[in-house]
């Protein structure tokens, strides 16, 4: 029993490296970015190209996929997000859906339909572990992902709190005319805010990449724990994120220790108390503060549907 | 001496002319008072000084620098600085932090927090408060500090007494008097006639747009300003009444 609370616990971890981007994104720039998965996804094979074809680590190769996942959220804010905002809260939506259908298909187009994974590349680490009093034992990998999760969400805040250009992403985010008022380029704050999601994204791919396998269509299942780690913690709040994302991993660990198929529907049934707390219990703070979060769900399931 | 000068400016919100055709010149250490009914444009016209709203004609000259079409997040770091109407202060951030965004523009200047804070007292215990928790003056006044925090050459006030208490407006007053002396250029509209004489170099009252009084404020008596508030002093042109 403390063993699946462990294991839940830093199968938590890497749904909040996930989550990260997601939730970022959402409390920035208002926006849900259905194709948040896929992005991973791509990174994640950017990390593979460079593993397998030039034998780079994928340690290493991190600093060449994160700036170029910035620069890819610099260029997606400022030519794709921008001007879709400015067809209403539905279309950034609409948008990040059909970029994702785009992204998963190019990359099945270029890469075929094999699995890959990045565990080959990193030696022992994708099956070394400590062994805890008691006969536990935790990967490596995992610890490591649940240390990422805590300094990622940890830095980000600090970053928004403390830190002028932090502040400013924050200020635009509330207000961006007032924003401009005190001085903000607010165009600038919020493509910098996707730059920086960008980069979380990429280190969730390269996390997804090395404990586990993925292929040109694994990106869904990932929007979906992201989507679910994100509104279970509280959409937009980043120490939620974290939360949430232990959540969701205890509930699945928990699911399959009570049934095989447990894992999937634990998660889900969690995710879907928690959405319904929130609606009709607690006055829908977040959710209907927002109505468009019911679509971009209606949304992910179709885009979860629609994979093969 | 020109500071600001703004030639045959025309705003639009749609369809709806809200400025039409106003000009004037302000002097450096002016202080303006913007009057005129609900819906005569002043805020409007603020805002187009500001950059928040772009003219769809006209020009703005600021130390004879053309800066008509500049975005409003460069026009304060060239020195105007507008407290909005309404405060729009950042609620989910501290008085602190909001006063630290006024700095974004990098202007260099006398100003900084602990001189908000002296000019403000009131603020002092409310350091690390979020300003959604503030009240109304103490909303205001960081409304004003974090504007100060830029070393604007030029302050526009938005109607800094709207929804504060006729105490709480005094004690705002009070605290702008020594900027209103020190020589920064200041435009303010204001609701409350006695209050914008009492404090202006300057009356402008606008009507329906349109600039209908122009004078300084020792030249001009409040029954003058009144009529031209209500578009008394025109020629009754057969729509007055009905």
């Amino acid at each position: 029993m403390i063993d699946t609370l462990i294991q839940g616990i830093l199968l938590g971890g890497y749904y909040a490296v996930i989550a990260c981007g997601l939730s970022f994104m959402f409390s920035v720039m208002r926006i849900i970015n259905l194709a948040h998965g896929s992005l991973a996804v791509a990174a994640a094979y950017g990390l593979w190209l460079l593993a397998s074809k030039f034998g780079i680590s994928p340690f290493a190769g991190l600093l060449i996929v994160l700036p170029a996942m910035a620069a890819i959220g610099w260029l997606l804010q400022r030519y794709l997000l921008e001007r879709s905002a400015r067809g209403g809260a539905l279309l950034p939506i609409l948008t990040t859906f059909g970029l994702a259908i785009v992204i998963d298909n190019l990359m099945f187009e270029q890469f075929g339909a094999d699995t890959r994974s990045l565990a080959p590349f990193i030696g022992s680490l994708s099956y070394d572990s400590w062994e805890l009093p008691g006969g536990i034992y935790v990967g490596k990998l995992a610890v490591m992902t649940m240390a990422t999760a805590i300094a990622l969400l940890g830095g980000l805040q600090l970053f928004l709190s403390r830190f002028a250009l932090g502040r400013a992403i924050r200020a635009t985010a509330e207000d961006p005319d007032t924003a401009g008022l005190v001085g903000i380029d607010a165009r600038k704050a919020n493509a910098l805010a996707a730059a920086i999601a960008m980069v979380t994204v990429g280190i969730a791919g390269a996390f997804l990449a090395m404990r586990a396998t993925f292929d040109p269509y694994s990106g869904g299942p990932q929007l979906l724990f992201a989507f679910e780690a994100a509104v279970i913690g509280g959409a937009g709040s980043l120490w939620g994120t974290l939360i949430g994302g232990i959540v969701l991993g205890l509930a699945q660990s928990l699911g399959a220790q009570v049934h095989p198929q447990g894992f999937l529907i634990g998660g889900h049934v969690v995710f879907l108390a928690v959405l319904f707390a929130r609606l009709f219990l607690v006055g829908t703070p977040i959710i209907g503060r927002i109505g468009f979060t019911k679509t971009g769900f209606a949304k992910i399931r179709a885009a979860i549907r629609s994979t093969p | 001496m020109t500071i600001l000068s703004v030639q045959n400016l025309d705003v639009r919100h749609g369809l709806l002319q809200a400025v039409r055709d106003v000009s004037f010149d302000l002097a450096k250490g002016d202080v303006l008072a913007l009057v005129g009914a609900n819906g005569a444009g002043k805020t409007t016209l603020l805002r187009s000084l500001a950059g928040a709203h772009l003219p769809a004609a006209g020009r703005i000259l600021l130390n004879d620098q053309e800066l008509t079409l500049v975005p409003s997040h460069r026009r304060i770091a060239m020195g105007i600085a507008l407290v909005p109407e309404g405060r729009r202060l950042f609620s989910q951030m501290t008085v602190e932090e909001n006063l630290l965004l006024g700095k974004t523009s990098g202007r260099l200047g006398d100003w900084t927090i602990d001189r908000v804070f002296s000019a403000f007292p009131n603020l002092v215990p409310r350091r690390h408060a979020k300003t959604g928790h503030l009240s109304g003056g103490e909303q205001q006044a960081t409304a004003i500090g974090r504007a100060l925090m830029s070393n604007p050459d030029i302050l526009l006030l938005d109607e800094v007494s709207l929804g504060l208490s006729p105490l709480v407006v005094d004690r705002v007053y009070a605290q702008l008097q020594s900027l209103l002396t020190s020589g920064t250029t200041i435009i303010l509209v204001e609701q409350d006639l006695g209050r914008a004489m009492g404090v202006a170099s300057r009356v402008i009252c606008m009507l329906e747009g349109r600039v209908v009084l122009d004078s300084p404020a020792k030249n001009v008596t409040r029954d003058q300003v009144t009529k031209a508030y209500f578009g008394l002093h025109r020629a009754n042109t057969g729509r007055a009444a009905s």
